[in-house]
């Protein structure tokens, strides 16, 4: 199976501190990989030098084989790689609709084409699918700010998802989530995966939600890499559950 | 605000400045072609800061650019209408260079890029006397004749700086309502997260920056033929601080904000004729306080009175139905 | 060849000054993000306080603690409580702005309330010159870098060898952790207001007699205070103070070697090369990835 993404010796250093040490991993075409680890295990900070947030001070990315470490985040995204962040991130003054247009608007045409063309930029239809998708339906003219947080983080995945992008890296996604609105979202994903067959790569320290959801598993302490494999595997492997002790 | 009550407004007050000038005296018609211009100035400097996010102090700088522009090829018999074109191309042209190295490192550089722009800028008005006669500057900019109506009486200049103005407006109208807007919005809420939407916030600011400046060297083609004498000291740091108090005082990032920075600033040292000098501390002062108070400026208070009004009716209107949902 | 060192000796003393008024400057943002615009005026006013308590009749070195005093309580305590400490929540920016709403200000005030002449003020040091190596030194200069080593050695004995100094730097360099470790953060926020306070009050003191006190004075230095300031890396203290004597060194060699009219460029040009060339300064380091 092909590698979407390949990270090699992936480091980072904080003045003294090492928060991401020499950590390498692949991810396949079509998979649901699942990243998990103790508390400050440098999960989000992986994710951070994977997407351009910050410099990796070590190591090496590549999209589909070809480099793109220390990238913006802005040009990876025109590749094809979206996320969503841990601490929520919507526009609260736009709209549903407008959230969701803004999320796909910077694939389409020119910067000047899209000054001088549409209001919506040809989007609106492909926004109304995706609040459909996303069962949103009654609220495409809302303020986002004035969501409920549950239907705001479904608003953040649709928002990664606007553009079709070949690799969505979700950020904690289950994060302060009600049980309903977990099954909702849980299912969702699994539709999106299905019918567009998108590359999940999911942070979450949500067990259920992993085990459920993931096809495959990563697990991270202290910055390096623990154990991989299948969820029922990494679950019973003794090093991960003294890492997770008491969790 | 609904649309039919934008559009009202908008129709009474363009008749207002239509109208209105038709009594005013010589020097009232001064004042209000000055605010005009300004409040193009203003326009600019508001994408710039208010939807970019960046400080610049350059702007008067690029209104000096204008003049100068003006002033040159007018007095060497172009039209007003070249010196326009020239000082559009030009000054964004300048923008975008000088926001280029300042925007690959941190934010606030182009603040102080601006600033040193603004006193190179100063100097070579004042010392190149080949191109700007120096300090003495450069006297009796003509006005421009359209379609052969000669605008040098001062009511049809105002209305040429008026459609100008007018012009300006609609165009930045567009801007704003375009998905540029959006993603200014996204700029300027959340730069993190529209980065990572593909918003190439760089290219956007840059824009933004650039167009800022041409509408700032349009602002001086207009000022030129209005004041009739284009000097260095008019075009120095104060100018620029001018036009940012406002933007500020205004509100930054408000689509009004320019228009109504721009009367305070115009109409104050009028009003405050009285105070002589303590005009310039008091407005400071002013400024000062709006910042603490309401860093969005005298829109954002309005603003801000309106939501308030907007959501407690929305609360109240929720409970009410609540109430009859309840009812036995 | 003694022309060029007597110039590169005025060149340090000025640049020590310029040096002097971008280490407040830095400090001012490093600790509470604040860039002050008014840093230049904040230069031009201690002379006032000075020149106002001499006409009072106080003696110089009296006027000298007043001036001091005065400085430390309204540009360094009165300037946080009453300007930044209600504008830090809104952020960077409006902080910013209303800092050069105060330069315009504090610049109106004095040529208003006091006199829009330059006003003659008294050097700390006679008015002659020494002879060292067959170089002509004046002792104006002496006193600057003398004032200026002092004061730069002393505030680094402070930052780094006292308690409370590591107490301001731990606060400046991550102020959450720092809460957590017990120090006192909004105090020691205070103190480099203060310190900011005392170090202006010296800079005016010094810079005064050559310059004249003069309402405009601000000008001039507070965009040598940021040239400096960003030349030698924003983030650092030491860079503050190369940044000031290189500039120094370029303003008074230009004076000498460039013309008169386009002398002032010279600085301005310096700030374009290294934001071009080495933007985070001759001593800064890179910082993370800015948006």
């Amino acid at each position: 199976m092909a590698a979407v993404l390949e990270a090699s010796g992936i480091s980072k250093r904080f003045g003294g501190i090492m928060a991401v040490d020499g950590v390498s991993f692949e991810v396949r075409e079509g998979e649901i990989l699942g990243i998990i680890g103790p508390n400050g295990c440098g999960k989000s900070t992986l994710f951070n030098c994977i997407l351009g947030q910050l410099q990796p001070s070590e190591g090496e990315v590549r999209l589909d084989g070809r480099v793109t470490t220390g990238m913006r985040p802005c040009d990876l995204n025109r590749l094809g790689v979206s996320r969503t962040f841990q601490l929520l991130q919507i526009f609260p003054k736009l709209s549903v609709r407008e959230n969701l247009i803004l999320a796909a608007q910077e694939h389409k045409g020119t910067m000047m084409s899209r000054l001088l063309g549409p209001r919506d930029a040809g989007l609106s239809v492909a926004a109304d699918q995706m609040i459909a998708f996303f069962k949103l339906g009654s609220l495409a003219d809302e303020l986002a700010g004035g969501l409920s947080y549950g239907q705001q983080k479904l608003l953040d995945a649709a928002m990664a998802f606007m553009a079709g992008p070949r690799l969505v890296l979700l950020d904690e996604p289950a994060g302060g989530v009600n049980l309903t609105m977990l099954a909702s979202l849980k299912d969702r994903l699994k539709a999106f995966h299905e019918e567009r067959g998108a590359t999940f790569v999911v942070i979450e320290h949500n067990m259920d939600f992993v085990m459920s959801l993931c096809t495959r598993v990563l697990v991270l302490a202290e910055g390096k890499v623990l154990a991989e494999g299948l969820p029922a595997e990494v679950r019973a492997d003794p090093t991960v559950i003294e890492a997770y002790l008491g969790h | 605000m609904n649309a039919r009550l934008t559009y009202v407004s908008a129709a009474i007050a363009l008749a207002l400045l239509v109208l209105a000038p038709l009594e005013f005296h010589r020097y009232g018609l001064y004042i209000l072609t000055q605010w005009a211009v300004m409040t193009i100035a203003a326009i600019g400097l508001n994408l710039t800061l208010g939807y970019a996010g960046q400080v610049s102090l350059a702007q008067g700088a690029f209104v000096g650019i204008g003049a100068y522009c003006a002033a040159i090829l007018t007095t060497h018999g172009w039209p007003l209408f070249a010196a326009g074109a020239l000082a559009l191309v030009l000054c964004f042209i300048i923008g975008w260079l000088l926001g280029y190295p300042a925007l690959r490192v941190q934010h606030h550089y182009l603040a102080f890029v601006t600033l040193a722009f603004s006193t190179l800028a100063f100097l070579v008005f004042r010392n190149e006397s080949w191109l700007t006669n120096g300090t003495e500057g450069i006297d009796g900019v003509p006005r421009p004749s359209l379609l052969g109506l000669s605008t040098t009486p001062h009511l049809r200049y105002y209305y040429l700086c008026l459609f100008m103005l007018a012009l300006v407006t609609l165009a930045m109208l567009g801007l704003v309502r375009s998905p540029w807007g959006r993603a200014f919005i996204a700029l300027r809420e959340n730069p993190l997260r529209a980065l990572s939407l593909g918003v190439d916030t760089r290219r956007y600011i840059l824009m933004a920056f650039a167009i800022g400046s041409a509408l700032g060297g349009l602002a001086g083609v207009l000022y030129a033929p209005l004041v009739g004498l284009v000097e260095p000291p008019a075009f120095t740091l104060t100018l620029s601080l001018n036009l940012l108090m406002m933007v500020i005082v205004g509100g930054s990032g408000y689509f009004l904000g320019p228009f109504l920075g721009a009367l305070v600033a115009v109409l104050l040292p009028e009003w405050l004729r009285g105070l002589e000098n303590y005009y310039l501390i008091f407005y400071t002062m002013l400024v000062m306080g709006l910042l603490i108070y309401s860093p969005t400026g005298l829109i954002g208070i309005a603003d801000r009175l309106l939501v308030n009004r907007r959501t407690r009716a929305a609360s109240a209107a929720r409970a009410a139905i609540g109430a009859t949902i309840e009812g036995p | 060849m003694a022309n060029f060192v007597a110039l590169l000796i005025a060149g340090l003393a000025t640049g020590a000054l310029y040096a002097l008024a971008a280490v407040g400057f830095t400090l001012l943002w490093q600790t509470s993000q604040t860039i002050n615009f008014a840093q230049g005026e904040f230069v031009m006013l201690p002379a006032f306080f000075m020149l106002a308590a001499m006409h009072a009749g106080l003696p110089f070195w009296a006027a000298i603690l007043v001036g001091m005093a005065l400085s430390m309580a309204i540009l360094g305590f009165a300037f946080k409580r009453l300007l930044v400490d209600p504008m830090l929540q809104h952020g960077v920016l409006p902080l910013a702005i209303a800092t050069m709403a105060l330069s315009t200000f504090l610049k109106e005030s004095v040529k208003t309330f006091y006199s829009a002449e330059a006003s003659p003020f008294p050097s700390i040091a006679p008015d002659r010159d020494i002879h060292l190596l067959g170089v002509s030194v004046s002792w104006q200069n002496i006193a600057v870098l003398g004032v200026a080593i002092i004061t730069v050695v002393s505030l680094q004995f402070l930052l780094n060898r006292t308690r409370t100094g590591r107490q301001m730097q731990a606060a400046a360099q991550n102020p959450t952790v720092a809460r957590i470790l017990g120090v006192p953060v909004e105090r020691m926020i205070l103190y480099t207001f203060l310190i900011n306070g005392a170090l202006v009050a010296l800079t005016s003191l010094l810079i005064s007699p050559i310059y004249l006190a003069k309402f405009s004075n601000g000008d001039t230095l507070g965009l040598a205070a940021f040239i400096a300031a960003i030349v030698g890396g924003f983030n650092q203290i030491r860079g503050a103070i190369v940044g000031g004597l290189l500039l120094g060194i370029v303003d008074n060699l230009s004076a000498a070697y460039v013309s008169t009219q386009y002398r002032g460029a010279v600085p301005l040009c310096l700030l374009v090369v290294i934001i071009l060339f080495k933007p985070n300064g001759l001593l800064g380091r890179a910082e993370e990835r800015t948006v």
